[in-house]
C-alpha cells in the first residue's frame, strides 16, 4: 500500500478536524473533533512505523526500527486521556457558572 | 485489487463518513456515537497495519473511556438540541473554505514531495505491533517518560477532582 493513501486520509480526517473546530459552537462538540485531529496523528505515526520498519526489515532481518512511533501513539494516548478527563470537568465548572456549553461565551474570561 | 486494498478503502470510505457525521449532526448525542465509529474504522486501521496492541488500546481507551465519559457529562448537562445556538453561516462557509483550503495545500505538498514518491508500507508483515516487543521497548528505554506519565495522570486526575468540587 502506498504511504500516500494513508497520508491522503490522515489529513482528510485533520481537516474535519479543523472544520469541527472552526463551525461548532458546542464546547463538547469542539473537543470531540480535537480527539479527531489527535486520531488522525496517531494513525499517520503508525502508518510511518511501518514504512519505516519495512525498509529496515531489508537490511536487517531482526530490527525494530519504527517501534518507537507506536511507543510514541500509546503515551499521546495517556496524554489524550487525561486531557479529556480535565477538559471535560472545565466545561461542567462552565455550564453550571453560565448554563450554556456555547464557547462564544468564553469570552467573558477576559474582563 | 487485493484483499487488503478492498479493506483500506472500505475502512477509509467508513471513517471519513463518520466523521463528516460528527460534524453534520444537530444533537450532541448523535455526535459521540458517530465519533465512536470513527474510532472503531481507525482500529481496524491498526490491525490492518498489524499493530494489534493499539487497536485494542484504541478501542479500550478511547471507545470505551473517552467516549462514555463525553456521553455521561452530555447527558449530565442535558443539553437541549435546539437550544444549541448556530454560528452564522457566513462564518460557518469561512470555516469549511478553510479547513478545505487546508487539505488541499497539504494535498499538493504531499504529491509534489520527492522523499513520498514509491514509498510503500509494510502491511501485515513484522512483529513491531505486537505486544512482546511494545512491552520490551516500554519497560526498558521509554521506563522514565511511563513512569512521569502515571504522575500526570494522578494529577489530572486531582485536577479534575478540585475543578468539579467547586
Amino acid at each position: 500500500m502506498p504511504i500516500q493513501y494513508y497520508i491522503y486520509l490522515c489529513l482528510a480526517l485533520f481537516s474535519i478536524g479543523v472544520i469541527g473546530v472552526l463551525t461548532r459552537r458546542n464546547a463538547i462538540v469542539v473537543f470531540m473533533c480535537i480527539e479527531l485531529m489527535l486520531n488522525a496523528v496517531n494513525l499517520l505515526l503508525v502508518a510511518f512505523s511501518k514504512m519505516f520498519h519495512g525498509y529496515a526489515l531489508v537490511q536487517n532481518a531482526t530490527s525494530t526500527t519504527g517501534i518507537d512511533a507506536q511507543i510514541f501513539v500509546f503515551f499521546i494516548m495517556v496524554v489524550a486521556a487525561a486531557e479529556v478527563s480535565v477538559g471535560l470537568a472545565i466545561i461542567v465548572m462552565m455550564y453550571r457558572n453560565t448554563h450554556s456549553v456555547d464557547i462564544n461565551f468564553l469570552n467573558r474570561l477576559k474582563n | 485489487m487485493s484483499i487488503i486494498q478492498i479493506l483500506f478503502f472500505a475502512l477509509s470510505a467508513f471513517a471519513i463518513i463518520s466523521a463528516v457525521m460528527v460534524l453534520v449532526s444537530k444533537n450532541p448525542i448523535h455526535s459521540v456515537l458517530w465519533l465512536i465509529l470513527v474510532f472503531f474504522a481507525i482500529s481496524g486501521h491498526y490491525i490492518l497495519l498489524n499493530a494489534q496492541f493499539l487497536a485494542i488500546v484504541n478501542i479500550i481507551v478511547y471507545a470505551g473511556a473517552i467516549m462514555v465519559l463525553f456521553l455521561f457529562v452530555i447527558m449530565l448537562i442535558n443539553v437541549k438540541k435546539d437550544s444549541e445556538p448556530q454560528k452564522q453561516f457566513l462564518v460557518k462557509l469561512l470555516g469549511v473554505v478553510a479547513g478545505g483550503s487546508f487539505l488541499t495545500l497539504l494535498v499538493a505538498l504531499v504529491k509534489q514531495t520527492a522523499q513520498m514518491q514509491g514509498r510503500t508500507l509494510l502491511m501485515k508483515d513484522g512483529v513491531i505491533g505486537l505486544i512482546h516487543p511494545l512491552g520490551k521497548a516500554l519497560f526498558t528505554d521509554y521506563v522514565v517518560p511511563f513512569e512521569i506519565s502515571s504522575v500526570l495522570f494522578l494529577s489530572a486526575m486531582v485536577g479534575a477532582v478540585i475543578i468539579g468540587k467547586k
